[in-house]
């Protein structure tokens, strides 16, 4: 699968270089994503990963490189613009709209859709069982775990091609923790295509069919999810031996 | 039959004018309200907001008088609202575009757009007195009892009696009927669902591709409507005078407050809290009591905690209760 | 042009339009305008302290300058005979048992544990309270109002010099402003607001209604003056072999060289206050002040406990405001409680503030006078401009409502000059630091 060097990847930030104002925090990186796939963005603080992937999805001015969907420049497009391009993206806090159900909150996901969106949230509770028995429920009063699945859930709404997570198991138990990671694993063989940021680095190299190690801004280390584990390198810097 | 007697003096002097003025507060903390869950900030024009819609409306409603209209027993006014409805959303969505919208794209703090609310205060409060002038208006007409003292007390054969006033029916069933409303446009439909998805957190609804400029223009039309509302209710109750309605801007925060700023439902308990607390404690109980007591306990004074006169301190009292113990209102709301 | 130069200019323009009006109407006229306008400067800088050095909003202004202008009262006013024995200790008691009764609703709530019982406790506490306050009140304030209630009716005052008054008005604000500010501050930036808003409320409503401490709406005229009366001048001798070295008119000299004196002494106000605050503002407190507002999270982060920092400050703008209310009752030698309107002593205070330049002590002294000189003379220009628009008109209901809405052309002139200067100079006219 690493063998794409002649096709472009569905998705890719090349050569990202940019910050909020002020000094860069992406030094020329890139992250890509083929279709189908799971790509994750790992590394120590501070090492911008969570810019690398809000660059992909246009809320960083970019000063050098490119983003490109499906071999489609939308470098210049707006976040809300992407949305319509089939991208959708999960932030790391404050993700859900807490005073709605989880319901409403998924129908909010699907705002932008003019279209019969039942078959979609059918397909969100099949994924997610347990926002079908709170779906009447407020998102604010569920356990972190399951707020991150009614985040998820408002994501795939929009039916998107491409998934953008931010931390999705910030701050929830390590058993919550693997579930998620299988959910995810489960979203991308319906066939979307997921990029996400993670702390827990080891398991969620152990679900990425690609993996990127960033330090102050670039790439470090590239290859498949099985591949950096086997890493020594990685493994001892990155996943504390 | 004491015991009648003396629900019938509570009855006629302290429920019926609660409820009516508590529904008028609810209505005029609900525009507020809104403003501050969509915006984000006070919006000290809104008592203003109010008097001009009631002055466009008595000027409405002097024209359908003059061309000999009438919906008798309702008052007029009711049918002159609409204009007034409609030029208070001209003018408060012409305002955001000239004020408000500067400060909302550059996202600057909140006390900016207050301070600029006070601009369109003094701006508007300019118009209305332009407009209509500065003197007490009564522009109530049709029936003015749906059944008067003398017809309750004939009926019942108490000593004491009360009075109905078309004013409290009309406001007591349009307040029902516009709370109603906006509860279900709010929670069933998808542009209500999209006005609390802003509220509740901008940037998801931003991401979820909610058009926020759609949301801001409803919120003012909302608002504009219910300020409206309230204003003329108001007016049909007691009677209509600019100040009078600057002065409703403390009881009206009062309640959006107590209520939790940002939650429609809690602007509507709020409104009824202040409402309440200021017709109880200004009100004096001598004769409720008086009917409840043996005759050998009858009390001296008036039992009045407090003279009509510092009814304002009432809503301040309760403002500064809540700030003091819960200030993010009893049904929670934004705090920050 | 260098800021200072620039500054002066403004300052010079603001001068020769008081000047012209002098040159124009009537000398009077102008020193009348340069009296409010020193006033008004006061007023703008107690704002500026709260809002430039803090960005704390009060809209409750109009009721600290009212506090002033009741201090003026009870300082200078002479006692009223047979006030105080026939009630004025009496209500000082009921005062004292009030302050009382919520001292001791604190205490029970913070003692007592959550639920049902310290809810009902605290309800038959303070109604309970209530009723045996106005027990103690009612009899009280009859008797104090009954004393010659033509001229009189009200305890009077310490029979002080009325200079004294100011900064005792200063206190009487700064005590309420204090209460305010432990009540709203540390909440978010609108309840402060709304809270002023309230305060100032129910000060004016006080005034208006407590005949016992100020007469209410019947008003107190004999204010006593700390400048000699012109008729006294126009007695007097020495004055009038003065002036006649000018050739002037008596009675016109007298009503000028009175505006004077009240002119120098509020200069001496003005301009020690403004010493004051520049002095603050560039210790390391005021450094620290200005910290807090531009950044509060990185001030609290840094160990500044914002909350207290801000309750100094505000509780100093009050002080200025209750000063200033102190010099206006004083200039008019009257208080009458009606005539606190918020719009003119609230929101009049933040269009100067605002078009002066937030921040900027200078700034706040520009506004207060440039606004000042607006406020008085955009109505005989609204006037003028109405007879000019319905000149052609014949007479009838429309013409006269015409002429008659000229009077609000103020209110809207403010209110665009407020939306227009915050948007496209929203640093005023002499930007703060």
């Amino acid at each position: 699968m690493s063998e794409t060097a002649n096709n472009t990847p569905f998705l890719i930030g090349e050569g990202m270089t940019g910050g909020y104002g002020g000094a860069d925090i992406l030094n020329g990186c890139t992250i890509a994503v083929e279709k189908g796939e799971i790509a994750v963005i790992v590394g120590p603080n501070g090492a911008g990963k969570s810019t690398a992937m809000k660059a992909v999805f246009g809320m960083l001015k970019l000063r050098k490189g490119s983003v490109r969907l499906g071999g489609e420049d939308i470098t210049r497009l707006q976040p809300q613009e992407r949305v319509a391009k089939g991208m959708a993206f999960v932030p790391q806090t404050e993700n859900v709209f807490a005073s709605m159900t989880v319901e409403e909150n998924l129908e909010m996901g699907a705002f932008l859709r003019r279209d019969d969106f039942r078959g979609t949230m059918e397909q969100v509770y099949a994924l997610f069982p347990v926002l079908r028995d709170k779906r009447h429920q407020a998102a604010g009063e569920l356990s972190g775990g399951q707020r991150q699945q009614v985040a998820v859930g408002r994501a795939l709404m929009t039916e998107p091609a491409v998934l953008l997570l931010d931390e999705p198991t910030a701050g929830v138990s390590p058993i919550v923790m693997d579930e998620l990671f299988d959910r995810i694993i489960d979203v991308a063989r319906t066939g979307v295509t997921v990029l996400m940021v993670e702390q827990n680095a080891r398991q969620a190299l152990e679900v990425a069919d690609r993996g990127y190690v960033l330090v102050q801004g670039g790439n470090r280390f590239t290859g498949s999810g099985a591949d950096l584990l086997a890493n020594p390198e990685v493994r001892s810097t990155f996943l504390g031996g | 039959m004491d015991i009648l007697n003396a629900f019938v003096v509570f009855a006629n002097f302290v429920l019926l004018p609660a409820l009516t003025y508590g529904a008028q507060l609810a209505l005029g903390a609900l525009g507020a309200t809104l403003i501050h869950g969509i915006l984000r900030f006070s919006n000290f024009a809104h008592g203003d907001t109010m008097a001009f819609g009631t002055a466009i409306t008595i000027l409405a409603t002097w024209v359908l008088q003059a061309m000999g209209v009438s919906i008798a027993p309702l008052p007029t006014a009711l049918l002159a609202m609409p204009a007034g409805i409609a030029a208070t959303i001209l003018v408060v969505l012409a305002t955001d575009r000239m004020v408000y919208r500067h400060y909302r794209v550059r996202k600057v703090s909140s006390v900016t757009l207050v301070m600029a609310s006070l601009g369109v205060m003094f701006v508007m409060g300019g118009l209305v007195r332009t407009v209509i002038g500065v003197d007490d208006r009564q522009f109530a007409d049709g029936a003015r009892f749906v059944f008067t003292a003398a017809q309750f007390r004939e009926w019942t054969g108490l000593t004491e009696t009360l009075a109905l006033r078309s004013a409290q029916v009309v406001t007591l069933v349009t307040t029902a009927i516009a709370v109603i409303w906006l509860q279900w446009f709010l929670k069933k439909t998808r542009t209500g669902k999209s006005m609390r998805a802003f509220s509740d957190n901008e940037n998801l609804a931003l991401l979820s591709g909610i058009n926020p400029e759609r949301v801001v223009v409803i919120v003012w039309i909302l608002s504009a409507t219910l300020a409206t509302l309230a204003g003329v209710l108001y007016g049909l109750d007691k009677s209509f005078r600019p100040i009078t309605y600057f002065q409703l801007l403390l009881p009206i925060f009062a309640a959006a407050v107590v209520g939790g700023l940002g939650n429609p439902l809690g602007a509507v308990v709020g409104g009824f809290v202040v409402a309440f607390s200021e017709v109880f404690v200004t009100y004096g109980f001598k004769k409720v009591v008086a009917y409840l007591l043996p005759a050998g306990l009858q009390p001296d004074g008036l039992l009045q905690l407090l003279s009509t006169d510092y009814k304002i301190a009432v809503s301040f009292t309760v403002l500064v209760l809540v700030l003091l113990l819960k200030p993010t209102g009893i049904f929670g709301g934004k705090s920050s | 042009m260098s800021v200072a130069t620039r500054n002066l200019l403004l300052f010079l323009v603001v001068a020769a339009l008081i000047v012209s009006t002098g040159m124009l109407q009537s000398w009077n006229a102008a020193l009348a305008i340069v009296n409010m306008g020193l006033i008004s400067a006061v007023m703008a800088l107690g704002v500026n302290i709260q809002w430039g050095y803090a960005g704390l909003y009060n809209v409750g202004t109009v009721g600290f300058v009212a506090l002033g202008g009741l201090a003026t009262a009870l300082v200078s006013l002479s006692p009223v005979a047979g006030a105080w024995p026939a009630g004025g200790w009496r209500i000082l008691g009921a005062l004292v048992f009030g302050a009382l009764v919520i001292a001791a609703a604190v205490f029970l709530y913070k003692r007592m544990a959550k639920g049902f019982a310290r809810i009902a406790a605290l309800a038959v506490l303070l109604v309970g309270g209530l009723f045996v306050y106005r027990t103690i009140l009612d009899p009280a304030v009859a008797a104090v109002e009954a004393i010659n209630p033509a001229v009189q009716g009200n305890i009077g005052g310490l029979g002080l010099p009325v200079l004294l008054a100011w900064p005792v008005g200063g206190l009487l604000a700064a005590g309420a402003g204090w209460l305010i500010g432990k009540t709203a501050l540390g909440l978010r930036s609108d309840y402060l607001a709304i809270a002023t808003l309230g305060i100032a409320e129910i000060v004016i409503a006080v005034l208006k209604n407590e005949d016992w401490l100020d007469r209410g709406v019947k008003n107190i005229v004999d204010i006593p003056r700390p400048v000699p009366y012109e008729v006294d001048l126009q007695a007097s001798e020495r004055f009038l072999s003065f002036i006649s070295h000018f050739g002037a008119d008596p009675v016109a000299a007298s009503a000028i060289t009175v505006k004077l004196m009240y002119a120098g002494l509020f200069l001496v106000v003005l301009l020690v206050l403004i010493w004051l605050s520049e002095a603050a503002l560039h210790s390391p407190w005021g450094r620290m002040m200005r910290a807090i507002r531009d950044n509060e999270l990185a001030a609290a982060a840094m160990g500044k406990n914002v909350t207290r920092r801000h309750l100094q400050v505000f509780v100093l703008g009050c002080a200025v405001l209750g000063i200033s209310g102190a010099m206006l009752a004083t200039l008019e030698g009257q208080l009458t409680p009606g005539a606190y309107q918020p719009l003119r002593f609230t929101f009049l205070i933040w269009v100067m503030v605002v078009v002066g330049g937030s921040g900027s002590n200078l700034g706040a002294v520009l506004g207060g006078f440039l606004i000042w000189y607006l406020w008085v003379q955009v109505e005989p220009w609204g006037n003028g401009l109405m007879h000019l628009v319905t000149l052609s008109m014949g007479d009838g209901p429309l013409k006269q409502h015409l002429l008659d809405s000229a009077a609000h052309m103020r209110l809207l002139v403010m209110g665009v000059i407020l939306i227009v200067v915050l948007r496209f100079r929203p640093q005023g006219l002499i930007p703060g630091k």
